[in-house]
């Protein structure tokens, strides 16, 4: 009896596990599948013509005819979608016709340099935003938290590219104390082998600290833009959700009981923010992951944000196509770790 | 980024640089040069496919051709390059190339006839988008095997009827041209492609620099060849990086990260230009912006109402404004620099000529509708036309709409007006002539729409005949003044008014010489650069 009662105690917890599981990779296929469809009637009918963009405005009417036969534009677009989810679950998202390559392999490409820049970007804004939105509530009114609000407010509203464009001007171009555009100097392109795609880790896993420490000089300035953005949001999310803890009656009660100052503040209220100000950075992360098509563009950063924008405008769409796949796919990934780190810190969303 | 942006950029720089200076603290090795460039247009590097302007650059540097532009005399008109001379049957059909002898690709293997017959077959066979530039001499897939014929050291190409030498050869400078390595090639063909996909990304030429590597809208890395048979240029090593904003490539360029900047605004070459070590050139490039009215309107299709349209432009207003030295007044179809080009620019803005022809016409106040694609510049020129043809009675509705909407209408020769831009396809005059005046067949039937007389309706009031003279007349002069007469003609009867000739301002720091961006007949050439 007492046998069978440990075994159903063990069965149920995998029975809902595999429940779980088959749940969520449905609801990502379903959610995929829904992605690539919009996508795609969307490619077709926008008014950018993708047989112009390959044959150029000059060609004839049967040179068009025929590009526009190769790309298979000819069949109904049902049959199109069809053909090209068949090609994705075999993992071919076609040739892109900008780069002439698959376009599975330029995501390998420019993927990493996004992640490179927004991972590092976003722990700039994580280290130096919460404990910011964690002071100024509270200190509320103090200067401290009129500080952290102009900072916030100059991150909301000043146009990137300007930022950015100032940026280089001063640190690169007049102090000279950083890298300027691209990933890597330009003498030192190609050399260190890509295994990671990300030139900090490769160069690392290379032991080429030259090339690492002119990588680490032209990735700190565009990382710490994109980090002020994140820090912006996260401060005030922060801010906000730390006073709502602080007026709540258990904060009352402890002080009441003496407990120190940052006994309440960290062990209490700041406790009780970490699920949401999880959603809170996941989001950001996933903004920076889309790429920031301006910062890249300013600082010559070959990411996943130019690469649709620039497939876009000229009608590349197998490459917006395969971006957009990825895009969302990190956005449901995101998702799903957000979940998983609710259920880590909140017992009740077990 | 849009004209706000740009204006807000500029003038934070501007205020920036005022306060302070970017110092010129580095500088590029004297054996290599960098250039900052947009080479997001490059989608292969196959001269077969190739048919872009950054892809021209690389091409032009990898592939030499049977003949060529010497970059240091572009005027001689083309060269021998891997042809050392070259004979034409007394049919003026056949032109037999001998070959230079000891000339190897940069794999090692001799250049032979047999590699120049396959190059040029290949492009036919291919039927890529550029290979309309050997097809329109009677050149298939099925007869290749007869009229592209190495024998020896020799290739021999037989068209199928006369046409003139210099157009012939003048087609073959254009990237298409390139001749490539066969061995390289055939080793790397899949499923029959003749090498296609593997020459997208790689290389395999005997021109004086070959591919390390292209990094799509990153960078395009080019090293010297020792071999060239021109002798090993003093560039080792060539780095074009994609920079995308004019101010960052202005600022590279100043602090000496770059040699070149291919892009940079009016505001940033006017900043650019203050610098010490900075020079700014201005070449000439091949892109027309051109007004063209529809003979189907019956009022436009009056030759006074044709004449009179070309007084209502405000060419010297646009040219000193907005289009200030990006482009320059050129009223004629063939860019300055082609062979048979004329620089002759009689009409200016003057309302009253108009009005007077518009009266002689017995027309009065009518409205238009006008297409312009959806790009800057195209749509400033229609803004200033509209206000000076107001001023003769001429309403101009403007329609803004993408290339697709708007190309689409006036290729079905629905548009009163179109506002548009033509970029030549080879060195040729017969390029711009062959589309500006000629129209065999004018019906709706025809369906030429690649012509843009057709397009325009325009049955071209005899042009058609002298061209096709022109195109086939073996006397390189004789040709030019053909050329010049048929431009005279056309700039009185056309429905066309040729309105600017684009100009490409580069900025270069004074150590880099001989850098020649190939005016508006041909690509960059790196070779003959020193510092």
């Amino acid at each position: 009896m007492t046998e069978y009662k440990n075994e159903g105690r063990h069965k149920a917890p995998l029975e809902l596990w595999i429940r779980t599981t088959f749940l969520t990779i449905g609801s990502i296929m379903v959610t995929m599948l829904g992605l690539m469809f919009v996508t795609f009637v969307i490619g077709r009918v926008m008014p950018i013509d993708p047989v112009l963009a390959i044959v150029g405005e000059q060609a004839s009417k049967s040179t068009y005819d025929a590009a526009y036969a190769q790309l298979g534009l000819d069949r109904p677009i049902i049959a199109q979608f069809g053909l090209y989810v068949w090609d994705v679950l075999h993992g071919d998202f076609g040739k892109s016709l900008l780069t002439a390559r698959p376009v599975a392999d330029d995501i390998k490409r420019v993927f990493p340099a996004t992640l490179e820049l927004a991972s590092i970007g976003v722990f700039f804004g994580i280290i130096l935003g919460v404990p910011l939105g964690v002071v100024a509530a509270v200190k509320r009114g103090s200067w401290i938290d009129q500080v952290a609000r102009v900072i916030a407010l100059v991150g909301y509203s000043m146009p990137i590219f300007w930022l950015g464009l100032m940026g280089l001007l001063v640190f690169y171009g007049i102090l000279g104390w950083v890298g300027g555009p691209g990933r890597v100097g330009i003498f030192y392109v190609d050399i260190v082998p890509s295994v990671t795609g990300m030139i900090l880790i490769d160069s690392l896993l290379d032991r080429n600290w030259v090339i690492f420490k002119d990588a680490l000089s032209h990735i700190v300035l565009p990382a710490s833009l994109l980090g002020y953005y994140s820090l912006a949001y996260i401060s005030r999310m922060t801010r906000s959700f730390m006073l709502e803890q602080l007026s709540a009656e258990y904060i009352t009660t402890a002080r009441v009981k003496g407990m120190s100052e940052s006994a309440v503040i960290w062990r209490h209220a700041f406790k009780n923010i970490r699920v949401q100000l999880i959603t809170v950075i996941a989001l950001s992360y996933a903004n920076l992951l889309e790429g920031s098509v301006l910062t890249e563009i300013i600082f010559s950063w070959p990411g996943i944000g130019s690469y649709i924008t620039t497939a876009l405008l000229s009608a590349d769409m197998n490459a917006v196509m395969g971006g957009t796949v990825v895009v969302g796919l990190i956005f449901i990934l995101l998702n799903i770790l957000s979940d998983l780190l609710y259920k880590f810190f909140d017992p009740r969303a077990k | 980024m849009n004209a706000f942006n740009r204006l807000l950029s500029t003038v934070a720089i501007g205020l920036a640089v005022g306060l302070t200076s970017v110092a010129a603290v580095a500088e590029t090795p004297a054996n290599m040069l960098v250039i900052a460039n947009r080479i997001d247009d490059i989608t292969t590097i196959d001269p077969a496919q190739s048919f872009e302007f950054a892809g021209s650059d690389v091409s032009r540097n990898i592939y030499s051709r049977l003949v060529n532009f010497d970059p240091l005399n572009l005027e001689a008109g083309y060269q021998p390059d891997l042809a050392e001379s070259w004979t034409v049957s007394e049919d003026g059909r056949t032109i037999t190339f001998t070959m230079r002898e000891g000339v190897k690709f940069h794999s090692g293997n001799p250049v032979r006839a047999e590699d120049a017959e396959f190059s040029l077959r290949r492009v036919v066979i291919l039927n890529k988008t550029p290979s309309f530039i050997l097809t329109q001499f009677g050149f298939t897939a099925d007869n290749v095997g007869e009229t592209i014929v190495a024998d020896g050291n020799t290739i021999s190409i037989t068209t199928d009827k006369r046409y003139a030498t210099s157009f012939v050869l003048n087609c073959l400078t254009a990237v298409i041209g390139g001749i490539v390595d066969k061995e390289v090639v055939m080793a790397n063909e899949v499923d029959g492609d003749l090498g296609n996909s593997w020459l997208a990304t790689n290389s395999a030429g005997a021109g004086p620099y070959k591919l390390q590597g292209w990094k799509p809208n990153e960078s395009v890395t080019l090293v010297s060849n020792p071999n060239y048979y021109g002798g090993a240029p003093a560039m080792e090593r060539v780095i074009v990086r994609h920079v995308q904003e004019s101010a960052t490539q202005r600022l590279m360029l100043e602090r000496g990260d770059i040699d070149v900047a291919r892009n940079l605004n009016p505001e940033d070459v006017a900043g650019a230009s203050k610098a010490e070590d900075i020079t700014i050139d201005s070449e000439l490039r091949g892109r027309l912006m051109y007004i063209a009215v529809n003979q189907k309107h019956e009022h436009l299709a009056k030759p006074e109402v044709r004449q009179a349209i070309k007084y209502l432009v405000d060419y010297e207003g646009m040219q000193n404004s907005f289009l200030n030295g990006q482009y320059t007044i050129h009223q004629n179809f063939l860019p300055r620099t082609y062979l048979g080009a004329v620089d002759e620019n009689p009409f200016s803005l003057n309302i009253k000529k108009a009005k007077e022809l518009l009266a002689s016409a017995g027309v009065g106040p009518f409205e238009i509708e006008v297409g312009v694609r959806e790009a800057q510049e195209r749509i400033e020129i229609a803004q200033s036309l509209q206000n000076t043809f107001a001023q003769a009675g001429i309403t101009l509705n403007i329609t803004v709409g993408t290339a697709k909407a708007i190309l689409g209408r006036y290729r079905a020769r629905e548009l009163d007006m179109y506002v548009g831009a033509w970029g030549p396809d080879y060195p040729d005059p017969h390029t711009n002539a062959g589309t500006f005046a000629y129209n065999p067949d004018n019906s709706d039937e025809a369906k030429a729409t690649g012509l843009l007389a057709y397009r325009n309706a325009w049955d071209t009031g005899g042009l058609t005949e002298k061209v096709a003279a022109a195109v086939i007349e073996g006397d390189r002069d004789t040709r030019a003044k053909m050329y010049a007469d048929i431009q005279s003609e056309f700039r009185d009867i056309a429905p066309f008014a040729v309105l600017f000739q684009k100009i490409e301002q580069t900025g270069r720091n004074k150590v880099v010489k001989n850098l020649n961006l190939g005016g508006a007949i041909t690509a960059v050439s790196y070779w003959p650069v020193t510092k």
